[in-house]
């Protein structure tokens, strides 16, 4: 497994990715970094659910909301920093920004601009496992926005028809930008739609980061005996906006504070105290180490150097 | 190397099936490649060599497994994706535009997707207006792609080998009209070069540069001009992206009159990037008259006959625009 069971180590990788994306949006409001980005707070627990599951060779794909997929996956939040700010040491010579960030040696496959963008690039992964006898297995993140997209029917028949090894983890966040699941879908689960494929379909809480764990954990036996696709569904929600851009103006501040009451870190941290595994409140000191370790990944790619001009013409073709 | 005649449909699948042969992480992916043998029969015999593993037939998705083939080519294995008709190219335009396409830039270099992507292109069957189209203007148009389109057995044999050996997303066009069209390949594998445009006749009054099915009425044309005292230079692009402006240049210099003659319709065809980078470049001085362009006429393809023919460029539509060229149309310096 990813992380070995290091409980600890797991609430550490959603705190990494709170402040992660918390600082992203504060540069972002002070005007620091441009483009834009789409950030993850609330939705922690999911990515460091599934990819803690995960053993060494599997690969997962992500989405526009990538920051936490890259950084539960094991990416370096010093590369990530820098690439958000453009800079040459990023994991994309700053060419790709929050966006595309990946690390396709590691296994992972990108993030992905375009909804839906990465459910065939994540059954090409599996049918290479699969062609050349190896036991990993691929998954991937998209969210809910993405179930109606013509590209999720095309590649869950496909996966199943193959039993591909895949994981295909929706991140029911509520809204596709401004649109509600409720007004986007007539189905009441987005796993429903499994039934149709041939898959099993599982829904559970998202904030709940052991629920997250352990369904991931039986989708990829399925995955790895050849018993082929899951469709598992996370019923989370995002506390910021769809992207910088967003005033909020579909969903109230009542639902917002309602959610974040559920936290998935709060909750995590809490279960951890349950265990033994922390101190009451000992988790918040693990918190200020976090975020200082964020900031000081902000600060040193602030001194990473720019790319080269000329570098925007290379790397178009291999 | 001992060669022999083939059909260009057998020079395609010669292709694959020797590189299927030398690399176990080639593969044929598309709908009814399998027993069907493919809708024009260019992988027919290839499921009993090498099984439905490597020679798969999928559902009618044409997105989700051109976008699985980007998946696999990411992680080191090299797909062969055929779309039955080119038509259908604009299923998998996000596949395509946006993440094969991207992918290698977005990702910093960190990234590469060696796939090709083989499908016939092109009218004069008959099949109407979705499935007769020639769009690979648009790829020509996208950064990261590049297009192939040969017109002889010899040159989709090899072209398609490179193809296949080259680290970034190749869409190869073959045409509907050319399966059938027989000539010399050599039994052993060999490859083109992508990028290298050919003179396939030598001339001194017109340069005429094509591709594809076009280049064969461009040849007939010729011999037409040819009986009647015009030597006209022929080039087969046969790679649309990357362009050979070296070697299109070379031969306007010579000849300093230029027409492009494309099967796609004309408005923003790639006839007219040709024309573009003569005339913005040195050579443009060795013109003695306007570029001229024969294409299809701006409308999508009709079914009937006559209709078809009307619209689409045809050998003697060919003479009469370089006689048109010549004869009428004389520049300021002639």
């Amino acid at each position: 497994m990813k992380y070995d069971n290091n409980r600890v180590e797991l609430l550490r990788q959603m705190l990494l990715s709170r402040h992660f994306d918390e600082k992203v949006n504060d540069l972002y409001a002070e005007g620091k970094v441009h483009g834009t980005a789409h950030f993850y707070v609330g939705q922690e627990s999911v990515a460091v659910g599934a990819i803690a599951a995960l053993k060494e060779g599997d690969v997962i794909t992500s989405t526009h909301r990538g920051h936490g997929h890259a950084i539960a996956f094991g990416l370096d939040v010093d590369r990530m920093a820098a690439e958000l700010l453009g800079q040459a040491t990023g994991y994309c010579h700053g060419k790709g920004g929050s966006m595309h960030i990946a690390d396709v040696k590691a296994g992972m496959l990108g993030a992905n601009g375009i909804v839906g963008g990465s459910m065939g690039i994540v059954c090409g992964a599996a049918w290479a496992f699969k062609r050349r006898g190896q036991d990993h297995a691929a998954l991937c993140f998209f969210g809910e926005g993405a179930a109606n997209e013509g590209i999720f029917h095309e590649t869950l028949n496909l996966a199943a028809i193959w039993k591909l090894p895949v994981i295909f983890v929706c991140e029911n966040n509520q809204y596709g930008m401004s649109m509600s699941v409720e007004k986007a879908t007539a189905v009441e689960n987005i796993s429903e739609r499994a039934a149709a494929y041939g898959m099993p379909g599982v829904t559970v809480a998202g904030t709940k980061l052991d629920e997250v764990y352990e369904a991931t954990l039986e989708a990829l036996e399925r995955a790895r005996a050849g018993e082929g696709p899951t469709l598992l569904e996370a019923i989370t929600y995002r506390y910021l906006g769809h992207s910088k851009s967003d005033a909020n103006l579909y969903r109230t501040r009542e639902e917002i504070s309602m959610w974040r009451k559920r936290d998935p870190i709060q909750q995590f941290a809490t279960v951890l105290e349950g265990e033994g595994a922390l101190e009451e409140g000992e988790w918040r000191k693990l918190d200020a180490q976090v975020k200082e370790r964020i900031e000081e990944a902000f600060e040193k790619a602030g001194k990473e150097p720019d790319p080269e001009p000329e570098s925007a013409l290379e790397d178009v073709y291999a | 190397m001992p060669s022999r005649e083939i059909t260009y449909r057998e020079a395609v699948r010669e292709a694959m099936v020797g590189a299927m042969r030398e690399d176990p992480d080639v593969f044929l992916m598309g709908e009814d490649v399998g027993v069907y043998g493919g809708a024009f029969g260019v992988s027919r015999g290839m499921l009993e060599e090498f099984g439905e593993e490597r020679v798969v037939d999928t559902p009618i998705s044409e997105a989700g497994y051109v976008g699985l083939c980007i998946g696999a080519a990411l992680v080191g294995m090299r797909p062969i994706a055929e779309l039955q008709f080119s038509d259908f190219i604009t299923h998998c335009m996000d596949q395509l535009v946006n993440q094969a396409a991207k992918i290698r830039y977005m990702f910093g270099g960190e990234g590469r997707v060696p796939m090709v992507v083989r499908t016939p292109g092109g009218a004069g069957t008959g099949a109407a207006a979705q499935h007769s189209q020639s769009l690979e203007a648009w790829f020509v148009h996208v950064p990261g792609l590049k297009v192939v389109m040969p017109s002889t057995p010899y040159d989709a044999k090899g072209l398609l080998l490179s193809a296949i050996d080259d680290p970034n997303t190749v869409i190869f066009y073959e045409h509907k009209l050319l399966y059938n069209k027989k000539g010399e390949v050599p039994e052993e594998p060999y490859r083109i070069p992508i990028g290298e445009a050919r003179v396939s006749r030598g001339g001194e009054d017109v340069t005429v540069v094509t591709a594809g099915l076009m280049h064969h009425y461009v040849l007939e044309a010729a011999e037409a001009l040819s009986s009647t005292g015009v030597e006209a230079e022929v080039m087969d692009l046969r790679t649309l992206s990357p362009m050979d402006d070296a070697a299109i240049r070379r031969s306007v210099e010579k000849t300093g009159r230029l027409i492009v003659v494309e099967e796609d319709v004309k408005t923003a065809g790639w006839g007219a990037e040709v024309v573009s980078r003569v005339v913005e470049s040195e050579s443009f001085y060795a013109l003695d008259r306007a570029p001229a362009r024969v294409a299809a006429a701006d409308v999508p393809i009709p079914y009937n006959r006559d209709l078809e023919a009307y619209v689409r460029p045809t050998p003697e539509k060919v003479v009469e625009a370089v006689r048109s060229l010549l004869d009428v149309h004389k520049g300021v310096y002639a």
